[in-house]
């Protein structure tokens, strides 16, 4: 009998659990799933709640009810990973051996790694949309706010989601206007980056777009310290942004027993192979999801496009043959724009986001790159879909791989 | 891929004038880069430059702004005072190295 533990129950972990709980005869493997608690949220779902768009109990489930039959689930914190001997130690006592490990423990902000970002004003004038508390919270402070400077602020790359905040002042943009505030406010968008997003095109489109709506970038901000006093946040080279409601996206880590384990970078992400998810220190260990270093998005659409090449390739191994499968880096990424329309990025490691159609050459329904209705119908349609196909480990009929199909290089 | 001449000679480089071959790259070259961008090298550039450099050989990509802080024990704030406005960027590039890729 082998065992194969997964550390977190998430959207990668869950699924990895389902597929090869499918694949791997009962008699011979043991898969146990370890989190540190038994919720499950649809975490895109957060960015919704503050507008009132979705609701508390549309996002949340428990993970146990989609763990496949013959999974074992463990709720228990992670102490440390022990890799020479393959074993998992957690807290309390308990001790896991494995065959082989996937670490799918995710990306967590950390406000404690700003000065001044946590206090009595955590959560009320400075908030964030990256956790379900935060999200609620979120949702009473814009209840509560009359106008002003409306501050949204990203600490540093990579994060969870990067279009998440760009979608937060585009949806804020509407809301405003909606209870007559937005005259009275103004929006600010301030990131470490030059321009509005990662990649040249799509930065250009989704700048363009922030212009329109009278949202001002403040770009190459590297944040020091929040000053919750004269309510403004303070850079390395000394500049300052004032705030009436400051919404930030803490410093993004990896998990801490990543760190404990000796197996993270500087931010606790686990090192791997961006075409397999193998650590590069250890063959019986794989990363999947937000917790590796790969370098493409920390989005959910990377985790299930991943955990398909994964799956085939960890059957592979086990079966004592090459792994064949190599993931591109392929990432779709839905962006809520406002008034009932988003755009939709397609991309991967070599290919920036780029214009044109999806899934179909021409046709579409969807436009990548531009706003449409189609697009904001299937971000919306993304969460049923999440529950009933995706974590169950159901065949979406989207190729893991990216396609050039219907796309406009320049 | 464009080519540009520096000090005296051809070297590659990308749109926007990041070295493409970070094996053309030397000490000359690096003050040649600097004074592009207004910077004059003095010791204290040095130590964050030769840390990309050694950084780069083992991990064979850039280190970011957080790495070269946490990783080689530079401050965050100094390398905003060695090299204003954009660090990572302006180091990368004397340094004669693509910019970090954490921005993904």
């Amino acid at each position: 009998m082998r065992t194969l533990v997964i550390l977190g129950g998430g959207t990668a972990g869950t699924m990895a659990a389902n597929k090869l709980r499918a694949k791997l005869p009962r008699g011979d493997w043991r898969i146990v799933v370890v989190d540190q608690d038994d919720i499950h949220d649809y975490q895109p779902g957060y960015l919704f709640i503050p507008f009132g768009i979705n609701t508390t109990d549309q996002v949340r489930r428990s993970t146990h009810a989609f763990l496949h039959d013959g999974i074992d689930f463990v709720i228990a914190e992670v102490d440390i990973v022990e890799p020479a001997e393959k074993r998992v130690r957690l807290v309390g006592g308990r001790e896991l051996d494995y065959d082989y490990l996937i670490i799918a423990s995710g990306t967590t902000p950390r406000p404690d790694q700003t000065p001044g970002m946590l206090g009595d004003h955590w959560h009320d004038s400075v908030g964030e949309f990256y956790t379900f508390d935060g999200a609620i919270a979120l949702r009473d402070a814009l209840a509560r706010f009359n106008g002003g400077r409306l501050v949204m602020h990203i600490t540093e790359l990579p994060i969870k989601c990067p279009v998440a905040p760009l979608e937060f002042v585009m949806l804020a943009d509407d809301y405003l206007r909606e209870r007559g505030l937005r005259e009275r406010t103004e929006i600010v968008y301030v990131t470490p980056l030059d321009g509005a997003f990662t990649k040249p095109v799509a930065s250009r489109e989704l700048g363009h777009h922030l212009e329109t709506r009278g949202i001002t970038v403040e770009p190459d901000f590297m944040i020091e310290s929040v000053d919750p006093d004269r309510k403004v946040i303070v850079s390395y080279d000394e500049r300052e942004v004032g705030y009436d409601l400051l919404v930030t996206v803490p410093l993004n880590m990896g998990a801490d027993f990543v760190a404990r384990s000796g197996l993270g970078d500087e931010l606790n992400y686990v090192p791997v192979d961006k075409h397999t998810m193998q650590s590069t220190a250890y063959e019986t260990i794989f990363a999947l999801g937000d917790a590796s270093n790969i370098p493409t998005s920390k989005a959910g659409s990377v985790a299930h496009f991943s955990v398909e090449v994964f799956v085939e390739n960890f059957l592979e191994l086990i079966a004592g043959r090459p792994m064949t499968h190599r993931f591109d880096g392929h990432a779709n990424c839905f962006v809520e724009s406002g008034g009932g329309k988003a755009l939709l990025l397609d991309f991967n490691y070599d290919t920036e986001p780029l214009t044109g159609s999806f899934p179909l050459p021409k046709i579409g329904p969807m436009s990548l790159l531009k706003e449409s209705r189609a697009n904001h119908l299937g971000k919306l349609a993304f969460r049923h879909i999440y529950w009933n196909v995706l974590l169950p480990g159901r065949p979406m009929g989207l190729p893991s791989a990216m396609s050039m199909a219907g796309k406009n290089p320049e | 891929m464009p080519t540009t001449t520096l000090a005296g000679r051809e070297i590659d480089v990308d749109a926007e004038g990041f070295l493409t071959k970070p094996e053309q790259w030397d000490e000359e070259l690096a003050a040649v880069l600097a004074s592009n961008i207004g910077i004059e090298l003095t010791e204290a550039h040095w130590v964050p430059i030769r840390f990309l450099r050694k950084d780069f050989e083992t991990q064979k990509e850039t280190a970011t702004l957080r790495r070269v802080s946490t990783v080689g024990g530079i401050p965050v704030k100094e390398l905003f005072a060695l090299f204003p406005g954009k660090p990572a960027k302006k180091m990368s590039y004397v340094a004669g190295l693509q910019k970090p890729k954490g921005c993904v």
